[in-house]
């Protein structure tokens, strides 16, 4: 089976039984996605395929063969931290950082699904492409992101911050 | 998780062929709810095939409708423009489900044939006439704030857990199909059966049988249809009472009257509930308080409380009647403009 994982692609012979996040986390070494509660509820294993959020516990490895996968090691360029990372950094969006890696992947799935104009289930008028990122808003769709610690404050500000900044780019 | 065989499904067709060759074979959509089962072995398929990949259109039809491939995520159905305008109540229904996660992940197919979330059926240690026929049910006596109210039988009160499904409910979706005996349709509301003394039969899907689309028929009152989720927490709940709903005034006579509705309910019953007794009280009468309350008692005059969720019928009376006053609100609005 192949998958191009961060860009490169890599290939593996793995039990059918194998979850995209097995995968990654036992396979390639790729432990900055988290396993939490390996049933969906807890968002830490958030990875984007291609270029959707998804949890990677709930996906069989098979199932997303030859599709394009990114996790939290394939944000930055080098050095420069992925301005979603950087933001969680200056708002202190995390206490333990179990979480971070899920949340910050989320993040990039939800700045996308802005900027194509999707609405969520707080947003009022479905038909709106123009949608403002409300406290709301942002709560709603990183809900499916939990934080033990409880670090929401500095999570929302972070990803307020880091659409911003991507609007000003 | 019991070891099985993966296929990659090329056509509808070829996996219906495929279906049929192999014992314990199941189709698999997303996988958000299969694989989970799969974990915890309450499915012990021998076969997956993947169905993903086929059916992943939205078209319109030529009736004015449209026409929804089984394969199209939840995500893509709520975020697409068309549904936005012409049916608000099943993107806001979809939205209002799971995750974000999560409704990249579903597809239509998948959703309509979720299991339920009853904590018993999931539980492998746990009495549940669903998962093993005949075991006896440890939720009529147990944690059952979550079960149902209406639709149940002695042998099983779970829910069913779908949001999507409630709102295809009002809008008299149809199911399309193929099965080795060739292409039928149903209608949504007869696709899902009501547990009686076999819990273990959920659908009126028979063996092999695909599920290919869901059709949505044209209907011009659900340009003002909204969905209603009331849950333990705000967001990535299941719902404790929820409510699908859009009206029709006729302001033409003397007393302003109901000309249509449709109302469904969700996280109250067995299967997607379409409120059939409440639309037939509600037809024809005048847009009234009086007149919505007489169709939410008629609706729940049947339910049966079990000893943790006897709130939930007076919950689903009031959000009933909170939602038809404000359907009615935005139909007078809309008669307006």
């Amino acid at each position: 089976m192949k998958w191009t994982i961060n860009g490169h692609v890599r290939e593996a012979e793995v039990d059918f039984r194998t979850s995209l996040l097995d995968l990654l986390r036992e396979h390639f070494q790729l432990s900055g996605t988290k396993k939490g509660c390996n049933q969906g509820a807890c968002g830490a294993c958030t990875v984007l395929l291609d270029g959707q959020r998804i949890n990677a516990c709930l996906a069989l490895a098979v199932q997303v063969q030859g599709r394009d996968i990114m996790t939290v090691e394939g944000l930055a360029e080098g050095d420069a931290l992925h301005p979603i990372q950087a933001a969680f950094v200056e708002h202190d969006g995390f206490q333990c950082g179990y979480c971070t890696p899920g949340q910050i992947c989320s993040a990039v799935g939800l700045a996308e699904e802005f900027e194509r104009g999707l609405p969520s289930a707080v947003t009022k008028d479905l038909v709106a492409s123009d949608i403002e990122p409300s406290h709301d808003e942002l709560r709603e769709r990183m809900s499916g992101n939990l934080c033990r610690c409880g670090a929401y404050n500095g999570i929302v500000a972070a990803v307020a911050d880091s659409l911003g900044r991507e609007v000003r780019r | 998780m019991r070891a099985f065989d993966y296929h990659q499904a090329v056509d509808s067709g070829q996996a219906v062929e495929q279906a049929v060759r192999r014992d314990g074979a199941k189709y698999l959509g997303g996988g958000t709810n299969l694989v989970d089962l799969m974990r915890e072995t309450v499915e012990r398929p021998e076969m997956l095939i993947d169905v993903t990949a086929l059916s992943r259109d939205i078209d319109e039809t030529d009736a004015g409708g449209l026409m929804i491939g089984a394969g199209v995520t939840n995500a893509a159905v709520a975020g697409d423009a068309r549904v936005r305008l012409r049916y608000p109540l099943l993107s806001r229904a979809i939205l209002t489900g799971a995750s974000a996660q999560i409704r990249n992940m579903a597809t239509v197919g998948g959703n309509l044939l979720q299991r339920t979330r009853c904590a018993y059926f999931y539980d492998v240690a746990a009495s549940c006439n669903k998962r093993e026929p005949g075991a006896g049910c440890d939720a009529r006596e147990g944690f059952n704030r979550y079960h149902a109210i209406l639709g149940a039988s002695s042998s099983c009160v779970a829910t069913h857990p779908s949001d999507m499904c409630v709102a295809l409910a009002a809008l008299d979706a149809r199911v399309h199909l193929l099965g080795p005996e060739g292409e039928r349709e149903l209608a949504f509301n007869d696709l899902h059966r009501e547990p009686g003394e076999r819990p273990e039969l959920e659908t009126e899907l028979r063996p092999e049988e695909l599920i290919t689309a869901v059709e949505l028929p044209p209907l011009p009152m659900a340009v003002r249809s909204e969905y209603r989720k009331v849950r333990d927490r705000a967001s990535y709940a299941f719902a404790l009472v929820s409510v699908a709903s859009m009206v029709e005034l006729d302001s033409n006579t003397e007393d302003e009257t109901i000309a249509d509705v449709r109302l469904a309910l969700g996280g109250v019953a067995t299967k997607p509930w379409r409120a059939w007794q409440a639309e037939a009280v509600l037809r024809g009468q005048p847009a009234t308080e009086e007149t919505l309350a007489a169709a939410a008692d008629a609706e729940l005059a049947v339910a049966e409380p079990l000893s943790g969720n006897a709130f939930k019928i007076e919950l689903a009376r009031r959000v009933m009647i909170a939602e038809l006053s404000q359907r009615i609100v935005d139909a007078r609005k809309g008669g307006e403009s």
